[in-house]
């Protein structure tokens, strides 16, 4: 440790000094306290966990391509080295989509949208050097990593008397999560979500201080970049919903090891309380994924269009409004567990008012284009296929917040149609959309256009392929969760299958465009975008230098978003 | 005291004052997760939320003006899995005026050969009658202990209040089911055992 207390006092010395002094290749990647280096390992780390968790889809829509187990059997076989009975067949399933909604939730959106591109642009966004915090941002990181290990872990112990995993969903509802599933492997699931959430609530704290003080001179809150704007919204929804998540899933450790009764009612527990405080998390958990994305459209847009985004001000507390109207709407996800008429009616409006902000935000993203000088380079063509997605899912969710319509279509595919329009089609979209948009930055090297743009067409055709024939599944009665379904259910779902395929084709794509850009592609300037790009990282060459603004940025009056 | 507190909290503005700050809003959240267990059951009782029952003391029943109306009530009565136990409601249904106090019996049978501790858990059908529906007594105020093979008849007394009447989304009730579910008592030993089992 000595040499690392050196090593830092080293980093300090020469900190002012014109060279472009980068650490060794351990200390800068294993002890990084650098915002950019931290990203980088983020958005890495994500990727990695999305080829984990979107594996585990393929092997849930391969088995769902036709009626009847095909697979289950063969992949719980495998997994554990001898033959197994149908029963762990179909506990795999559980397991399977538990592992795909934790990783794609806590281990591929959020690390990539808010530690990967919050991090490395939200310090520069705001003209500071770096994170408020740096060496707990490396804790959040690297928490981050242990949670998702943990889970790994959970898939190599016994869940169930049926077999290995838990098989608990991502919702983790008592009492399938405490006395159904009495293996180890859910306290190991239950224990990722504590380091996942506890390294959330890190970066939140480290946002929220980067972004209250540390904006260069000039840079007013109203003044600053939206995507800044959406992850100080973000973090402070971080804040307040993890905790509560974190106390949930604390009392059903208890309850599972401890023999206190929190949700057990023979000690005088309510299951259903499990759901009250997972959802008071788990809604505002959804804008989290989402709403950095709108502050990723907003800056692309705003740039390929060469004009300031519409209504910034109204933009900007449209993403307040949602986060804070996101808080009081949790019940719109246990309209089925018994509710009298008027708590329906006060969630239904509640949820339904949400849909005002939301357009506002779409609305305005249209407006920013009209009139504008639009260049369809990739990343525009991906943000106006994000704002396409995310019309469609959140025109679902304003039907889906009817708490009648709701007790037809509940726990059917129609719901599994609309969240993963909003989030693996929205947030996701966003994703590439920002990766587009910032890579040649972040590398210095510049991706191939055309590469992106069948990147986009394959991607796009394929999700749709994927989720739309499922409101058609949902609205005929197919519930989820089932590894099995009714013949009739077969056609839609051999489509969507299909559609898994195509999507995954397009990241055969995307990783080729990767390759391409690290051996032949082009160096990249500092503003590659040219007139339309105005927020600070703009002003930095590509790659930034190691520590930027030599010389702290003054925002003037008259710059714009 | 207050000088040396003074000079502990970090300075205004300073990155580690705002980040403590998150932080104690963090920590409220964190508390506020666990406030929300007797918060919770505090609303249940008080709302009536999810169905369920009020109670009342003898006295309080028996100042209750019996209205003209009268209203029946519908009884059923569940064993969580594994617990072998029966136990049914010994009448079907009942009828009587809104108001009137009325008293009805399950038989509950331990059918192992071990003494067992059962809690019931219980709520009513309409879940908006919770708020109206009081039991001056009943079983499932007490734990329930049957020696291996007995069998007791147990009571409940209760009635619903008039004020359903006056309540525009309750006034047209006509049967409220009441329904109970025993479960073994988290610290009876037959429980502790399923709990602690391996996988199976």
């Amino acid at each position: 440790m000595a040499t690392t207390a050196e090593h830092f006092q080293a980093h300090a010395d020469d900190h002012h000094a014109d060279h472009d002094h980068k650490p060794a290749f351990f200390a800068r990647w294993f002890m990084s306290t650098n915002h950019k280096d931290i990203g980088t390992l983020y958005l890495i780390f994500a990727i990695f966990a999305g080829i984990v968790g979107g594996a585990i889809s393929g092997i849930m829509r391969l088995e769902l391509a036709h009626p009847g187990i095909q697979y289950l059997g063969a992949v719980a076989e495998f997994l554990t080295g001898k033959p197994v009975e149908m029963n762990s067949a179909l506990h795999l399933w559980n397991v399977l989509i538990t592992a795909h909604g934790l990783i794609m939730v806590f281990f591929l959106v959020m690390p990539a949208i808010i530690g990967g591109f919050g991090n490395w642009f939200v310090p520069i966004m705001i003209g500071a050097p770096d994170m408020a915090f740096p060496r707990m941002n490396n804790i959040s990181f690297w928490l981050t990593v242990a949670g998702f290990v943990s889970l790994m872990l959970s898939a190599f112990v016994p869940g169930d008397a049926a077999g290995n995993g838990a098989g608990i969903g991502w919702t983790a509802y008592a009492p399938l999560s405490t006395y159904g599933s009495n293996g180890p492997a859910t306290d190991f699931a239950i224990f990722a979500l504590h380091l996942a959430g506890a390294a959330s609530i890190m970066g939140a704290i480290n946002f929220i201080t980067t972004i209250f003080n540390m904006r260069a001179p000039g840079m007013t809150l109203h003044r600053m970049p939206l995507f800044v704007w959406s992850v100080l919204v973000t973090a402070f929804l971080l804040l307040l919903a993890l905790p509560v998540l974190a106390a949930a899933i604390t009392m059903l450790i208890t309850d599972r090891n401890f023999g206190t009764t929190f949700f057990d009612p023979s000690g005088g527990g309510d299951p259903v309380l499990f759901q009250h405080l997972f959802w008071f998390f788990g809604h505002p958990e959804v804008y989290i994924m989402i709403l950095p994305a709108f502050g990723i459209i907003s800056q692309i847009v705003s740039t390929f269009s060469k004009k300031p985004v519409f209504g910034y001000l109204g933009m900007a507390y449209a993403m307040v409004a949602i986060g804070v109207v996101g808080f009081v709407v949790w019940a719109h996800h246990m309209y089925t567990t018994g509710m009298s008429v008027n708590t329906k009616l006060y969630f239904t409006l509640a949820t339904m008012v949400i849909a005002v902000p939301t357009g506002i935000k779409i609305f305005s993203w249209i407006a920013t284009m009209w009139g504008g000088s639009i260049e369809f380079r990739s990343p525009m063509v991906w943000a106006i296929g994000f704002i396409f997605l995310f019309v469609v899912g959140g025109v679902t969710g304003v039907y889906l917040a009817n708490g009648g319509i709701d007790d037809v279509v509940h726990d059917s595919y129609f719901v599994v149609a609309h969240f993963h329009y909003v989030l693996s089609l929205g947030a996701v979209t966003a994703l590439f959309a920002g990766f587009y948009y910032w890579f040649p930055k972040m590398s210095g090297r510049w991706h191939s256009e055309a590469l992106s743009y069948l990147h986009f067409a394959v991607f796009f055709v394929g999700v749709n392929m994927i989720f739309f024939p499922q409101h058609f599944l949902g609205l005929n009665g197919m519930p989820r969760r089932y590894p099995d379904y009714a013949p009739a259910f077969e056609h839609w779902n051999t489509v969507s299958t299909d559609g898994y395929m195509v999507m995954a084709a397009s990241l055969v794509i995307w990783f080729a465009n990767i390759i391409y850009a690290f051996t032949m592609g082009k160096k990249a300037e500092g503003n590659y975008w040219g007139e339309g790009a105005t927020t600070l990282e703009w002003t930095l060459s590509s790659p930034p230098p190691f520590h930027q603004f030599e010389q702290v940025p003054t925002i003037e009056d008259n710059d714009h978003h | 005291m207050a000088a040396s507190l003074a000079s502990i909290i970090p300075p205004k503005g300073s990155n580690l004052r705002t980040g403590l700050l998150a932080l104690v809003l963090a920590l409220a959240m964190l508390g506020l997760g666990f406030a929300a267990v007797p918060l919770y059951r505090i609303f249940c009782q008080v709302t009536g939320y999810g169905g369920t029952t009020q109670r009342a003391s003898a006295e309080t029943a028996g100042a209750v003006k019996v209205a003209a109306g009268s209203i029946s009530v519908r009884f059923d009565a569940n064993v969580d899995r594994g617990m072998p136990w029966k136990f049914a409601p010994e009448q079907t249904t009942q009828t009587m005026r809104i108001g009137a106090r009325k008293m009805a019996y399950f038989k509950a049978e331990n059918l192992s050969d071990k003494p067992i501790t059962g809690v019931a858990s219980f709520n009513v059908e309409p879940e908006l009658a919770g708020k109206y529906f009081n039991k001056v007594q009943c079983f499932c105020f007490n734990r329930q202990t049957l020696r291996p093979g007995q069998s007791i008849d147990m009571p409940v007394i209760y009635y619903v209040d008039p004020k359903i009447l006056d309540d525009p989304e309750t006034r047209d009730i006509e049967q409220i089911t009441l329904s109970y579910t025993f479960h073994i008592a988290a610290d009876d030993p037959s429980k502790a055992l399923d709990r602690a089992g391996p996988a199976r």
